[in-house]
């Protein structure tokens, strides 16, 4: 399989502080790849760097071909609108609070891109639109506004409007870290049916470890702006061998062992909704 | 009461060209409050220094000496305005000056989140201030610009200065004639005040009509207008 996103040498300061240095990462196309690690670690800036949302000083950045590189800073940013433009194509993005657009209705938030960006027609666009919703499980809230829906309801629209741009690397920053607990598990299951149904490739910061386990070709342990440690899910958070990614898992599965026991049995709506079986995991395993 | 209703016959003539300086003044001034609050707010290279320029010198200087530097001033460096060109173009550099201030603030407001989904989804800069911003960002702009449209008509008084027959300047003439300032002020007063619970009323649907449908409430339960 080839590489559809390649960071090379890339070097990202805010300021004076330095998040990334001579970083280097490669996510082959389809996979499914996981960033944990500690607040503050450069997760989200990966992503947000991917997503163009961020500049970074040195090194280049390759998405499926189309490489892109910043000498001296933000120059490049503004000057490369065409550049931007194929890259933000192949890439799609999920936020933590959603960020849907409040003044339009569910419908129109998942068409307005595809109408004024990829030129669909109004009846194209609403008819993709309509499918994407039925898949999120929404496809009586076309007309609500997003005030009207759950968290969770909202960042399963987030997904169909992302998905509406037919993305082929989709970036999930904490997708459901701002919900109610009992809200995560619909959130989840929808990214579940993507990872199982299609062939994108998906990078995704989360501290549903579970989840990640379950659906990840790969996680990658970030601490202080390096990858750590990275592997099979079924190993790194099982078998952790990184003394940061030990303390880390520790820490968040509140345990004092660390690791993602077999046995160990947390509170997680994913898993009480199915739980990762054989089947899933032989599955999704394979292919890393 | 029959003193009023003689002196409100007189005044009332006025009202149509304070109606008229009002309404002409303040669509310009909205006019030029987008214009130059999206020029500031998108940062337009050159573009952005003459509109702080002009923001700065018409909210810095009194709008009665802008009037007469239109009216008198222009004249001699070859402009002849006539006084309802002046008045209208004074009153309209001045509010827009301010309008653009609540543009640019209300840009600004619109969280950085928006900014970043729609960069995510490929807006480019122009549809994403169009559809994704400006539309956010005018339900704020109403409810002060439904105040800067009373300022501007209070503003308009200033007018009868460059003999413009506004009610100000009936109100002036009158006071000449019976010296009755009591009474006349009274009665100006209260078509003033009329007008402006107009715009106020205007303000109040203006606001309604930008909001999303589901968080409309009933116009008359709206209770004590804000
Ligand atoms: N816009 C910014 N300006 C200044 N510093 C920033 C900015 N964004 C991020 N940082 C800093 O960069 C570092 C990396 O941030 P990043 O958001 O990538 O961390 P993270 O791994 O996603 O953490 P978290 O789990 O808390 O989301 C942090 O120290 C953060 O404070
Ligand atoms: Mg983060």
């Amino acid at each position: 399989m080839t590489d559809i996103i390649e960071f090379k040498n890339v070097s990202k300061s805010f300021g004076t502080l330095r998040v990334l240095e001579d970083f280097d990462f490669k996510v082959r196309k389809g996979e499914k790849v996981t960033l944990i690690g500690p607040s503050g670690s450069g997760k989200s800036t990966v992503l947000r760097i991917l997503m163009t949302l961020e500049p970074f000083q040195d090194g280049s950045i390759t998405i499926d071909g189309t490489s892109y590189h910043q000498p001296g800073g933000k120059g490049p940013f503004k000057a490369n609108a065409r550049h931007l433009f194929d890259i933000r194509k192949r890439v799609g993005m999920l936020f933590q609070h959603f960020n849907l657009f409040p003044h339009m209705t569910v419908l129109r938030n998942i068409t307005e891109a595809p109408v004024s960006v990829l030129k669909l027609s109004r009846a194209e666009a609403d008819e993709r639109a309509r499918e994407l919703l039925s898949m999120v499980g929404l496809e009586d809230k076309a007309s609500s506004f997003p005030a009207q829906l759950s968290g969770g309801q909202q960042q399963r629209v987030a997904i169909a409007r992302a998905l509406a741009m037919r993305p082929s690397v989709l970036l999930f920053d904490e997708p459901t870290s701002a919900l109610d607990p009992e809200l995560v598990g619909e959130v989840l299951n929808v990214i579940r049916k993507l990872a199982a149904e299609h062939d994108l490739t998906m990078l995704m910061v989360t501290h549903e470890m579970r989840f990640a386990r379950e659906i990840s070709d790969r996680v990658c342990m970030f601490d202080r702006g390096k990858i750590v440690e990275e592997g099979r899910p079924s190993e790194l958070l099982v078998r952790p061998s990184h003394p940061r990614t030990v303390s880390f898992l520790g820490a968040v599965l509140g345990e004092g062992v660390g690791g993602l026991g077999d046995d160990g049995d947390q509170a997680d709506p994913a898993r009480a909704e199915k739980p990762p079986g054989p089947r899933g995991d032989t599955k999704l395993f394979a292919a890393g | 009461m029959g003193v009023w209703t003689a002196y409100f016959e007189y005044l009332s003539v006025g009202i149509e060209a304070t109606v008229v300086v009002w309404t002409i003044s303040f669509i310009s001034a909205v006019v030029i409050a987008f214009v130059v609050g999206v020029v500031r707010f998108q940062q337009v290279p050159v573009l952005r220094h003459v509109a702080f320029v002009y923001v700065e010198i018409f909210r810095g200087t009194s709008l009665l000496v802008q009037l007469f530097w239109l009216y008198f001033s222009l004249p001699l460096i070859g402009y002849s305005v006539s006084p309802m060109t002046a008045a209208c173009l004074g009153l309209a550099l001045n509010s827009g000056a301010y309008g653009s201030e609540i543009v640019r603030g209300a840009l600004t407001a619109v969280s950085r989140d928006q900014f970043e989904a729609a960069t995510a989804l490929n807006f480019n800069s122009t549809q994403t201030l169009l559809k994704i911003v400006l539309p956010q960002a005018v339900v704020e702009m109403v409810p002060p610009f439904g105040n800067l449209g009373i300022l501007v008509l209070k503003d308009t008084a200033l007018v009868s200065m460059i003999s413009i027959a506004d009610v100000a300047f009936r109100a002036q003439q009158l006071r000449t004639m019976t010296y009755d300032s009591a009474n006349i002020y009274m009665v100006t007063l209260m078509i003033y005040f009329t007008l402006a619970l107009v715009v106020m009323l205007i303000g109040k649907l203006a606001e309604r009509y930008v909001k999303p449908s589901f968080q409309r409430t009933p116009l008359l339960a709206l209770g004590a207008m804000r």
